[in-house]
Protein backbone atom coordinates (compact mmCIF):
# COMPACT_ATOMS: atom_id res chain seq x y z
CA UNK A 1 0.00 0.00 0.00
CA UNK A 2 2.90 2.20 0.92
CA UNK A 3 4.38 1.46 -1.92
CA UNK A 4 1.67 2.75 -4.50
CA UNK A 5 3.04 6.32 -4.11
CA UNK A 6 4.71 6.61 -8.10
CA UNK A 7 5.57 10.54 -7.58
CA UNK A 8 9.12 11.12 -8.18
CA UNK A 9 9.72 7.63 -9.36
CA UNK A 10 11.54 6.67 -12.95
CA UNK A 11 9.66 4.72 -15.27
CA UNK A 12 12.57 3.41 -17.73
CA UNK A 13 11.49 3.85 -21.45
CA UNK A 14 12.71 5.45 -24.60
CA UNK A 15 10.64 8.08 -25.91
CA UNK A 16 10.92 11.23 -26.92
CA UNK A 17 9.82 13.08 -23.71
CA UNK A 18 12.42 10.44 -22.13
CA UNK A 19 15.39 12.36 -24.56
CA UNK A 20 14.48 15.69 -23.73
CA UNK A 21 16.52 17.88 -21.94
CA UNK A 22 15.99 18.25 -18.24
CA UNK A 23 15.78 21.81 -18.60
CA UNK A 24 13.26 21.94 -21.50
CA UNK A 25 10.92 19.47 -19.02
CA UNK A 26 11.30 21.57 -15.96
CA UNK A 27 9.90 24.65 -17.36
CA UNK A 28 7.63 22.70 -19.66
CA UNK A 29 5.98 21.72 -15.96
CA UNK A 30 6.31 24.88 -15.04
CA UNK A 31 4.73 26.52 -17.51
CA UNK A 32 2.25 24.01 -17.68
CA UNK A 33 1.59 24.52 -14.38
CA UNK A 34 1.19 28.39 -14.79
CA UNK A 35 -1.17 27.68 -17.61
CA UNK A 36 -3.62 26.15 -15.45
CA UNK A 37 -3.67 28.65 -13.72
CA UNK A 38 -4.40 30.88 -16.73
CA UNK A 39 -7.63 29.36 -17.80
CA UNK A 40 -10.29 29.53 -16.31
CA UNK A 41 -12.99 28.29 -18.85
CA UNK A 42 -13.76 25.14 -19.62
CA UNK A 43 -12.29 25.03 -23.62
CA UNK A 44 -9.05 26.05 -21.20
CA UNK A 45 -9.05 23.17 -19.87
CA UNK A 46 -9.92 21.06 -22.87
CA UNK A 47 -6.75 22.49 -24.22
CA UNK A 48 -4.74 21.40 -21.44
CA UNK A 49 -5.99 18.27 -20.92
CA UNK A 50 -5.11 17.46 -25.00
CA UNK A 51 -1.96 19.00 -24.42
CA UNK A 52 -1.15 16.53 -20.83
CA UNK A 53 -2.97 13.48 -23.00
CA UNK A 54 -0.76 14.43 -25.93
CA UNK A 55 2.88 14.40 -23.59
CA UNK A 56 1.27 11.35 -21.58
CA UNK A 57 0.97 9.37 -25.13
CA UNK A 58 4.65 10.38 -26.28
CA UNK A 59 6.10 9.60 -23.08
CA UNK A 60 4.99 5.84 -23.04
CA UNK A 61 4.26 5.98 -20.10
CA UNK A 62 1.41 4.04 -19.41
CA UNK A 63 -1.45 6.10 -17.80
CA UNK A 64 -2.44 3.31 -14.96
CA UNK A 65 0.88 4.37 -13.55
CA UNK A 66 -0.04 7.89 -13.05
CA UNK A 67 -3.56 7.10 -11.72
CA UNK A 68 -1.61 4.66 -8.92
CA UNK A 69 0.44 7.71 -8.20
CA UNK A 70 -3.11 10.11 -7.76
CA UNK A 71 -3.89 7.83 -4.97
CA UNK A 72 -1.82 9.68 -2.48
CA UNK A 73 -3.69 12.91 -3.13
CA UNK A 74 -7.11 12.04 -2.95
CA UNK A 75 -7.67 13.04 0.54
CA UNK A 76 -6.23 16.79 -0.25
CA UNK A 77 -8.38 16.73 -3.19
CA UNK A 78 -11.26 15.37 -1.10
CA UNK A 79 -10.64 18.14 1.29
CA UNK A 80 -10.52 21.14 -1.16
CA UNK A 81 -13.59 19.75 -3.06
CA UNK A 82 -15.79 19.26 -0.10
CA UNK A 83 -14.95 23.36 1.49
CA UNK A 84 -15.29 24.97 -2.15
CA UNK A 85 -18.67 22.85 -2.49
CA UNK A 86 -19.48 24.56 0.47
CA UNK A 87 -18.21 27.41 1.51
CA UNK A 88 -18.73 29.11 -1.70
CA UNK A 89 -21.28 32.18 -2.00
CA UNK A 90 -23.72 32.58 -4.31
CA UNK A 91 -26.71 30.90 -6.29
CA UNK A 92 -27.73 28.06 -3.85
CA UNK A 93 -28.56 24.96 -5.99
CA UNK A 94 -29.03 22.13 -3.65
CA UNK A 95 -29.08 22.89 0.22
CA UNK A 96 -29.64 20.35 3.01
CA UNK A 97 -30.01 21.21 7.08
CA UNK A 98 -27.12 24.10 6.94
CA UNK A 99 -24.97 23.24 3.99
CA UNK A 100 -25.67 24.77 0.92
CA UNK A 101 -24.31 23.56 -2.33
CA UNK A 102 -23.83 26.72 -4.64
CA UNK A 103 -23.61 26.94 -8.38
CA UNK A 104 -20.35 28.86 -8.13
CA UNK A 105 -19.19 26.34 -5.09
CA UNK A 106 -19.81 23.42 -7.93
CA UNK A 107 -17.75 25.49 -10.48
CA UNK A 108 -14.96 26.02 -8.46
CA UNK A 109 -14.85 22.72 -6.90
CA UNK A 110 -14.95 21.07 -10.07
CA UNK A 111 -12.27 23.09 -11.22
CA UNK A 112 -9.96 22.77 -8.14
CA UNK A 113 -10.15 19.25 -8.52
CA UNK A 114 -9.17 19.33 -12.30
CA UNK A 115 -6.25 21.43 -11.51
CA UNK A 116 -5.12 19.95 -8.96
CA UNK A 117 -5.51 16.62 -10.42
CA UNK A 118 -3.26 17.73 -13.64
CA UNK A 119 -0.84 19.70 -11.83
CA UNK A 120 -0.16 16.34 -10.45
CA UNK A 121 -0.54 14.32 -13.17
CA UNK A 122 1.75 17.06 -15.03
CA UNK A 123 4.37 17.27 -12.57
CA UNK A 124 4.78 13.73 -12.27
CA UNK A 125 4.65 13.05 -15.94
CA UNK A 126 8.26 14.70 -15.21
CA UNK A 127 9.47 12.78 -12.39
CA UNK A 128 8.75 9.58 -14.36
CA UNK A 129 10.40 10.63 -17.74
CA UNK A 130 13.18 12.16 -15.96
CA UNK A 131 15.98 10.65 -13.67
CA UNK A 132 16.62 12.33 -10.67
CA UNK A 133 20.23 12.69 -11.71
CA UNK A 134 19.18 14.61 -14.83
CA UNK A 135 16.69 16.47 -13.17
CA UNK A 136 19.03 17.99 -10.53
CA UNK A 137 21.58 18.86 -13.67
CA UNK A 138 18.99 20.45 -14.99
CA UNK A 139 17.76 22.53 -12.00
CA UNK A 140 21.59 23.12 -11.37
CA UNK A 141 21.78 25.00 -14.75
CA UNK A 142 18.96 26.61 -14.44
CA UNK A 143 19.53 28.16 -11.41
CA UNK A 144 22.84 28.82 -11.72
CA UNK A 145 23.19 32.83 -11.76
CA UNK A 146 21.86 32.62 -8.32
CA UNK A 147 25.42 31.33 -7.57
CA UNK A 148 26.41 35.24 -7.97
CA UNK A 149 24.27 35.58 -4.78
CA UNK A 150 25.73 33.08 -3.39
CA UNK A 151 23.37 30.26 -3.06
CA UNK A 152 24.89 27.06 -3.12
CA UNK A 153 23.06 25.99 -6.43
CA UNK A 154 25.39 22.60 -6.59
CA UNK A 155 24.95 21.39 -3.16
CA UNK A 156 21.16 22.02 -3.32
CA UNK A 157 20.68 20.07 -6.19
CA UNK A 158 22.99 17.32 -4.84
CA UNK A 159 20.92 17.14 -1.73
CA UNK A 160 17.61 16.80 -3.96
CA UNK A 161 18.80 13.66 -6.09
CA UNK A 162 19.94 12.09 -2.66
CA UNK A 163 16.41 12.43 -1.14
CA UNK A 164 14.96 11.45 -4.72
CA UNK A 165 16.94 8.24 -4.87
CA UNK A 166 16.92 7.31 -0.99
CA UNK A 167 12.58 7.74 -1.23
CA UNK A 168 11.69 3.92 -2.36
CA UNK A 169 14.36 2.34 0.18
CA UNK A 170 12.84 4.10 2.69
CA UNK A 171 9.24 3.29 1.59
CA UNK A 172 10.42 0.07 1.75
CA UNK A 173 12.01 0.38 5.24
CA UNK A 174 8.60 1.52 6.38
CA UNK A 175 7.19 -1.27 5.16
CA UNK A 176 9.53 -3.67 6.71
CA UNK A 177 9.19 -2.17 10.14
CA UNK A 178 5.57 -1.58 9.86
CA UNK A 179 5.01 -5.45 9.75
CA UNK A 180 7.76 -6.17 11.86
CA UNK A 181 5.96 -3.51 14.37
CA UNK A 182 2.68 -5.24 13.43
CA UNK A 183 4.23 -8.75 14.07
CA UNK A 184 4.97 -8.01 17.76
CA UNK A 185 1.15 -6.84 18.47
CA UNK A 186 1.31 -3.08 17.38
CA UNK A 187 -1.76 -1.14 15.91
CA UNK A 188 -1.76 0.81 13.33
CA UNK A 189 -5.55 0.44 11.94
CA UNK A 190 -8.11 1.45 14.75
CA UNK A 191 -7.98 4.12 17.11
CA UNK A 192 -9.05 7.92 16.44
CA UNK A 193 -6.56 10.22 14.53
CA UNK A 194 -4.98 10.90 18.06
CA UNK A 195 -4.31 7.18 19.21
CA UNK A 196 -3.35 6.82 15.33
CA UNK A 197 -0.59 9.53 15.42
CA UNK A 198 0.85 7.78 18.79
CA UNK A 199 0.72 4.74 16.96
CA UNK A 200 3.31 5.83 14.35
CA UNK A 201 5.51 6.80 17.15
CA UNK A 202 7.46 3.29 17.14
CA UNK A 203 7.24 3.26 13.41
CA UNK A 204 9.51 7.10 13.20
CA UNK A 205 11.88 6.34 15.67
CA UNK A 206 13.61 3.10 13.99
CA UNK A 207 13.25 5.07 10.73
CA UNK A 208 14.79 7.68 11.44
CA UNK A 209 17.50 6.27 13.03
CA UNK A 210 18.09 4.24 10.38
CA UNK A 211 17.83 7.21 7.95
CA UNK A 212 20.63 9.02 9.92
CA UNK A 213 22.47 5.65 9.46
CA UNK A 214 22.30 5.47 5.98
CA UNK A 215 23.24 9.08 5.86
CA UNK A 216 26.23 8.67 7.03
CA UNK A 217 27.12 6.04 5.46
CA UNK A 218 26.56 7.55 1.99
CA UNK A 219 28.18 10.54 2.81
CA UNK A 220 31.17 8.23 3.54
CA UNK A 221 30.77 6.41 0.41
CA UNK A 222 30.48 9.64 -1.48
CA UNK A 223 34.03 10.85 0.57
CA UNK A 224 35.80 7.66 -0.61
CA UNK A 225 34.61 8.24 -4.59
CA UNK A 226 36.36 11.71 -4.26
CA UNK A 227 33.23 13.96 -3.98
CA UNK A 228 34.01 16.86 -2.84
CA UNK A 229 31.39 19.25 -3.38
CA UNK A 230 30.91 21.68 -7.28
CA UNK A 231 34.18 22.65 -8.08
CA UNK A 232 36.49 20.60 -10.18
CA UNK A 233 33.58 18.23 -11.27
CA UNK A 234 32.88 17.67 -15.11
CA UNK A 235 29.59 16.02 -16.41
CA UNK A 236 28.85 12.86 -17.68
CA UNK A 237 25.71 13.69 -19.22
CA UNK A 238 26.39 17.09 -19.82
CA UNK A 239 23.68 19.40 -20.90
CA UNK A 240 23.32 20.95 -24.56
CA UNK A 241 20.13 21.64 -26.70
CA UNK A 242 19.18 19.96 -29.38
CA UNK A 243 16.97 20.56 -32.34
CA UNK A 244 14.20 18.41 -30.22
CA UNK A 245 14.47 20.53 -27.68
CA UNK A 246 14.08 23.47 -29.41
CA UNK A 247 11.55 22.39 -31.16
CA UNK A 248 9.98 20.90 -27.58
CA UNK A 249 10.22 24.90 -26.44
CA UNK A 250 8.56 26.04 -29.92
CA UNK A 251 5.66 23.91 -28.57
CA UNK A 252 5.70 24.54 -25.55
CA UNK A 253 5.32 28.63 -26.47
CA UNK A 254 2.38 27.85 -29.03
CA UNK A 255 0.51 25.97 -26.48
CA UNK A 256 0.91 28.48 -23.42
CA UNK A 257 0.12 31.35 -25.93
CA UNK A 258 -2.86 29.26 -27.34
CA UNK A 259 -3.67 29.21 -23.47
CA UNK A 260 -3.32 33.07 -23.13
CA UNK A 261 -5.46 33.86 -26.19
CA UNK A 262 -8.16 31.07 -24.78
CA UNK A 263 -8.07 33.69 -21.46
CA UNK A 264 -8.43 36.59 -23.53
CA UNK A 265 -10.73 36.00 -25.94
CA UNK A 266 -13.08 33.69 -24.90
CA UNK B 1 57.86 0.34 -0.43
CA UNK B 2 54.51 -1.57 -1.52
CA UNK B 3 51.22 0.13 -2.18
CA UNK B 4 50.28 0.22 1.11
CA UNK B 5 52.14 0.52 4.12
CA UNK B 6 51.34 1.39 8.11
CA UNK B 7 54.12 1.78 10.40
CA UNK B 8 52.90 1.16 13.73
CA UNK B 9 49.14 2.12 13.36
CA UNK B 10 47.09 3.05 16.07
CA UNK B 11 43.58 4.53 15.97
CA UNK B 12 41.30 5.36 19.44
CA UNK B 13 37.93 6.02 19.55
CA UNK B 14 36.61 8.17 22.39
CA UNK B 15 33.67 7.41 24.27
CA UNK B 16 31.79 10.18 25.49
CA UNK B 17 29.06 10.75 27.70
CA UNK B 18 25.75 12.86 27.48
CA UNK B 19 28.05 15.96 28.97
CA UNK B 20 30.99 15.19 26.38
CA UNK B 21 33.26 13.92 29.22
CA UNK B 22 35.68 11.45 28.47
CA UNK B 23 34.39 7.76 29.92
CA UNK B 24 36.79 5.73 28.18
CA UNK B 25 38.69 5.13 25.25
CA UNK B 26 38.60 2.04 22.81
CA UNK B 27 41.75 1.00 21.19
CA UNK B 28 40.00 -0.35 17.94
CA UNK B 29 43.39 -0.91 15.44
CA UNK B 30 46.27 -1.24 17.98
CA UNK B 31 49.98 -0.78 16.55
CA UNK B 32 49.53 -2.72 13.24
CA UNK B 33 52.37 -3.19 10.80
CA UNK B 34 51.11 -3.85 7.22
CA UNK B 35 53.38 -3.53 3.65
CA UNK B 36 51.30 -4.76 0.70
CA UNK B 37 52.79 -4.90 -2.51
CA UNK B 38 51.44 -3.79 -5.61
CA UNK B 39 49.07 -6.79 -7.47
CA UNK B 40 48.61 -8.57 -4.29
CA UNK B 41 45.47 -10.00 -2.92
CA UNK B 42 45.60 -9.84 0.60
CA UNK B 43 42.51 -10.68 2.82
CA UNK B 44 42.15 -9.18 6.20
CA UNK B 45 39.70 -11.71 8.45
CA UNK B 46 38.64 -10.79 12.32
CA UNK B 47 35.20 -11.49 13.88
CA UNK B 48 32.98 -8.52 15.10
CA UNK B 49 35.05 -5.35 16.55
CA UNK B 50 38.41 -6.98 15.90
CA UNK B 51 39.17 -3.64 14.50
CA UNK B 52 39.20 -4.82 10.88
CA UNK B 53 36.72 -2.05 9.27
CA UNK B 54 38.72 0.90 10.93
CA UNK B 55 41.99 -0.16 9.85
CA UNK B 56 40.50 -0.14 6.34
CA UNK B 57 39.00 2.91 6.55
CA UNK B 58 42.58 4.34 7.14
CA UNK B 59 44.13 3.21 3.89
CA UNK B 60 41.34 5.57 2.38
CA UNK B 61 41.73 8.57 4.75
CA UNK B 62 38.51 8.19 5.90
CA UNK B 63 40.18 7.89 9.03
CA UNK B 64 43.58 9.63 10.26
CA UNK B 65 45.85 7.50 12.87
CA UNK B 66 45.99 8.73 16.49
CA UNK B 67 49.60 7.17 16.29
CA UNK B 68 52.14 5.84 13.60
CA UNK B 69 51.57 6.46 10.08
CA UNK B 70 50.04 4.80 6.90
CA UNK B 71 50.92 5.28 2.90
CA UNK B 72 49.48 5.08 -0.06
CA UNK B 73 51.52 4.44 -2.66
CA UNK B 74 54.29 6.34 -0.68
CA UNK B 75 51.97 9.48 0.02
CA UNK B 76 51.09 9.95 3.83
CA UNK B 77 47.41 9.55 4.70
CA UNK B 78 48.11 12.73 6.83
CA UNK B 79 48.84 15.08 4.18
CA UNK B 80 45.80 17.28 2.97
CA UNK B 81 47.69 18.05 -0.33
CA UNK B 82 47.46 14.10 -1.36
CA UNK B 83 43.90 13.71 0.03
CA UNK B 84 42.40 13.12 -3.26
CA UNK B 85 44.80 11.18 -4.79
CA UNK B 86 44.66 8.88 -2.15
CA UNK B 87 41.21 8.37 -2.53
CA UNK B 88 41.36 7.90 -5.80
CA UNK B 89 44.17 5.32 -5.80
CA UNK B 90 42.89 3.24 -3.08
CA UNK B 91 38.98 3.04 -3.97
CA UNK B 92 36.88 1.54 -1.42
CA UNK B 93 33.72 -0.72 -1.66
CA UNK B 94 31.61 -0.64 1.66
CA UNK B 95 29.17 -3.44 3.41
CA UNK B 96 25.78 -1.77 2.78
CA UNK B 97 25.23 -1.41 -1.22
CA UNK B 98 21.89 0.39 -0.96
CA UNK B 99 23.81 3.15 1.47
CA UNK B 100 26.75 3.48 -1.20
CA UNK B 101 24.93 3.90 -4.61
CA UNK B 102 24.43 7.41 -5.77
CA UNK B 103 22.58 7.39 -8.66
CA UNK B 104 19.41 6.44 -10.12
CA UNK B 105 20.66 4.49 -12.96
CA UNK B 106 23.72 2.33 -12.64
CA UNK B 107 25.60 4.24 -15.74
CA UNK B 108 25.04 7.84 -13.90
CA UNK B 109 26.26 5.99 -10.29
CA UNK B 110 29.49 4.42 -11.98
CA UNK B 111 30.06 7.95 -13.50
CA UNK B 112 30.34 9.30 -9.99
CA UNK B 113 33.43 8.90 -9.21
CA UNK B 114 34.79 9.82 -12.78
CA UNK B 115 32.77 13.10 -12.64
CA UNK B 116 34.38 13.60 -9.27
CA UNK B 117 37.41 14.02 -10.59
CA UNK B 118 36.75 15.91 -13.11
CA UNK B 119 37.68 13.46 -16.10
CA UNK B 120 36.28 15.00 -19.46
CA UNK B 121 33.04 13.89 -20.43
CA UNK B 122 34.20 11.51 -23.13
CA UNK B 123 36.67 9.54 -21.18
CA UNK B 124 33.57 9.19 -18.50
CA UNK B 125 31.78 7.58 -20.92
CA UNK B 126 34.75 4.79 -21.54
CA UNK B 127 35.95 4.68 -18.25
CA UNK B 128 32.19 3.50 -17.62
CA UNK B 129 31.41 1.35 -20.11
CA UNK B 130 35.04 -0.92 -19.61
CA UNK B 131 34.03 -1.14 -15.84
CA UNK B 132 30.77 -2.61 -16.28
CA UNK B 133 32.22 -4.94 -18.36
CA UNK B 134 35.04 -5.87 -16.10
CA UNK B 135 32.43 -6.82 -13.23
CA UNK B 136 29.54 -8.32 -15.59
CA UNK B 137 26.98 -5.14 -15.21
CA UNK B 138 26.88 -4.14 -18.88
CA UNK B 139 23.58 -5.34 -19.90
CA UNK B 140 22.22 -3.51 -16.73
CA UNK B 141 24.07 0.00 -17.02
CA UNK B 142 20.47 1.91 -18.42
CA UNK B 143 18.44 0.20 -15.35
CA UNK B 144 17.65 1.56 -11.37
CA UNK B 145 20.06 -0.07 -8.70
CA UNK B 146 16.88 -0.42 -6.39
CA UNK B 147 15.89 -3.29 -9.11
CA UNK B 148 18.76 -5.41 -8.71
CA UNK B 149 19.87 -7.69 -7.02
CA UNK B 150 22.36 -7.20 -4.08
CA UNK B 151 25.11 -9.40 -5.50
CA UNK B 152 24.68 -6.95 -8.36
CA UNK B 153 24.43 -3.49 -6.51
CA UNK B 154 27.52 -4.69 -5.29
CA UNK B 155 28.67 -5.29 -8.91
CA UNK B 156 27.53 -1.82 -10.15
CA UNK B 157 29.39 -0.52 -6.36
CA UNK B 158 32.86 -2.27 -7.50
CA UNK B 159 32.53 -1.39 -11.14
CA UNK B 160 31.99 2.61 -9.71
CA UNK B 161 35.43 2.33 -8.04
CA UNK B 162 36.63 0.53 -10.87
CA UNK B 163 36.19 3.53 -12.84
CA UNK B 164 38.34 6.28 -10.55
CA UNK B 165 41.40 3.91 -11.79
CA UNK B 166 42.82 2.86 -8.83
CA UNK B 167 45.64 1.15 -8.00
CA UNK B 168 44.36 -0.71 -5.45
CA UNK B 169 40.75 -1.57 -4.11
CA UNK B 170 39.64 -1.92 -0.16
CA UNK B 171 36.74 -3.79 -0.32
CA UNK B 172 34.85 -4.02 3.42
CA UNK B 173 32.72 -6.51 4.02
CA UNK B 174 30.85 -6.74 0.53
CA UNK B 175 29.21 -9.97 1.18
CA UNK B 176 27.72 -9.45 4.51
CA UNK B 177 24.16 -8.46 3.49
CA UNK B 178 24.46 -10.98 0.85
CA UNK B 179 22.99 -14.68 -0.19
CA UNK B 180 25.03 -17.31 -0.92
CA UNK B 181 24.53 -16.83 -4.58
CA UNK B 182 25.53 -12.98 -4.39
CA UNK B 183 28.68 -13.63 -2.75
CA UNK B 184 29.98 -15.73 -5.19
CA UNK B 185 29.06 -13.33 -7.57
CA UNK B 186 30.84 -10.65 -6.01
CA UNK B 187 33.99 -12.43 -5.24
CA UNK B 188 34.14 -13.80 -8.45
CA UNK B 189 34.24 -10.42 -9.98
CA UNK B 190 36.88 -9.40 -7.48
CA UNK B 191 39.67 -11.96 -8.36
CA UNK B 192 38.94 -10.92 -11.84
CA UNK B 193 39.94 -7.35 -11.19
CA UNK B 194 42.72 -9.06 -9.44
CA UNK B 195 43.98 -11.67 -12.09
CA UNK B 196 43.30 -9.77 -15.13
CA UNK B 197 43.67 -5.83 -14.56
CA UNK B 198 46.71 -6.71 -11.94
CA UNK B 199 44.76 -4.02 -9.00
CA UNK B 200 45.38 -4.63 -5.54
CA UNK B 201 42.83 -5.93 -3.50
CA UNK B 202 42.60 -5.57 0.04
CA UNK B 203 39.54 -7.95 1.09
CA UNK B 204 37.72 -7.55 4.20
CA UNK B 205 35.64 -10.37 5.24
CA UNK B 206 34.30 -12.95 7.75
CA UNK B 207 33.52 -15.59 5.21
CA UNK B 208 36.99 -17.74 5.35
CA UNK B 209 35.93 -19.50 1.93
CA UNK B 210 36.32 -16.16 0.37
CA UNK B 211 40.11 -15.63 1.57
CA UNK B 212 41.24 -19.20 -0.16
CA UNK B 213 42.25 -17.29 -3.39
CA UNK B 214 44.50 -14.96 -1.37
CA UNK B 215 48.22 -14.77 -1.68
CA UNK B 216 48.09 -13.44 2.00
CA UNK B 217 45.88 -13.45 5.12
CA UNK B 218 46.14 -11.49 8.05
CA UNK B 219 43.95 -12.60 11.51
CA UNK B 220 43.11 -9.32 13.42
CA UNK B 221 41.99 -9.82 17.10
CA UNK B 222 41.14 -6.47 18.83
CA UNK B 223 43.41 -4.48 17.04
CA UNK B 224 46.00 -6.53 16.83
CA UNK B 225 47.03 -8.26 14.13
CA UNK B 226 46.68 -12.40 15.65
CA UNK B 227 48.04 -14.38 12.69
CA UNK B 228 49.57 -14.19 9.22
CA UNK B 229 50.30 -15.44 6.27
CA UNK B 230 49.20 -17.88 2.79
CA UNK B 231 45.82 -19.59 3.24
CA UNK B 232 47.05 -22.38 3.76
CA UNK B 233 49.02 -21.65 6.62
CA UNK B 234 46.73 -20.22 8.55
CA UNK B 235 44.09 -22.72 7.45
CA UNK B 236 46.72 -25.63 9.01
CA UNK B 237 46.13 -23.60 12.85
CA UNK B 238 42.31 -24.52 13.14
CA UNK B 239 42.77 -24.95 16.62
CA UNK B 240 44.17 -21.23 17.12
CA UNK B 241 41.24 -19.59 14.54
CA UNK B 242 38.62 -20.99 16.68
CA UNK B 243 40.10 -19.81 19.60
CA UNK B 244 39.66 -16.56 17.73
CA UNK B 245 35.89 -17.03 17.28
CA UNK B 246 36.10 -17.73 13.30
CA UNK B 247 35.00 -20.74 11.29
CA UNK B 248 37.26 -22.70 9.16
CA UNK B 249 35.56 -24.37 5.96
CA UNK B 250 34.41 -27.74 6.66
CA UNK B 251 36.27 -29.49 4.83
CA UNK B 252 38.89 -27.76 6.10
CA UNK B 253 37.81 -28.82 9.56
CA UNK B 254 37.17 -32.17 8.55
CA UNK B 255 40.50 -33.08 7.47
CA UNK B 256 42.01 -31.37 10.46
CA UNK B 257 39.37 -33.77 12.47
CA UNK B 258 40.48 -37.00 10.19
CA UNK B 259 43.76 -36.03 10.71
CA UNK B 260 43.79 -35.89 14.59
CA UNK B 261 42.20 -39.44 14.39
CA UNK B 262 45.51 -40.76 12.64
CA UNK B 263 44.00 -40.01 8.92
CA UNK B 264 47.45 -39.62 7.02
CA UNK B 265 46.51 -36.05 5.14
CA UNK B 266 48.24 -32.93 4.77
CA UNK B 267 47.33 -29.71 7.22
CA UNK B 268 45.59 -26.86 5.07
CA UNK B 269 43.70 -28.40 2.81
CA UNK B 270 41.20 -25.45 1.62
CA UNK B 271 39.10 -27.34 -1.45
CA UNK B 272 36.59 -30.25 -1.61
CA UNK B 273 38.54 -31.10 -5.09
CA UNK B 274 42.16 -31.05 -2.64
CA UNK B 275 40.08 -32.92 0.03
CA UNK B 276 39.07 -35.82 -2.04
CA UNK B 277 42.84 -36.00 -4.25
CA UNK B 278 44.09 -36.37 -0.75
CA UNK B 279 42.02 -38.77 0.47
CA UNK B 280 42.66 -40.90 -2.61
CA UNK B 281 46.33 -40.67 -1.91
CA UNK B 282 46.29 -42.35 1.10
CA UNK B 283 43.96 -45.23 0.21
CA UNK B 284 46.62 -46.47 -2.58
Amino acid sequence: MIRDITLGQYYQADSVIHRLDPRVKLVATIGFIISLFVVDSWVGYVAAALFLACMIKLSKVPFSYMVKGMRAIVFILMITVVFNLFLTPGEPLVSVWKLTITKEGLRIAVMMAVRLSFLIVGSSLMTLTTTPNSLTDGMEKLMKPLKYVKVPVHEIAMMMSIALRFIPILLEETDKIMKAQIARGADFESGNLIKKAKAMVPLLVPLFISAFRRANDLAMAMEARCYRGGEHRTKMKPLCYRAADRAAYGVLLAYFAGCVAIRIWL
Amino acid sequence: MGIIKTDKLTFEYIRRDEEGNVEGITRAVDEVDLDVAQGEFIAILGHNGSGKSTLAKHINAILYPTEGTVWVDGMDTQDELHLWDIRQEAGMVFQNPDNQIIGQVVEEDVGFGPENMGVPTKEIWERVEESLKAVGMYEFRKHSPNKLSGGQKQRVSIAGVIAMHPKCIILDEPTAMLDPNGRKEVIRAVRALNDVEGITVVLITHYMEEIIHADQVFVMDRGHIAMEGTPREIFSRVDELKELRLDVPQVTLLAHELRKQGVNLPEGILTIEEFVEALGKCRS
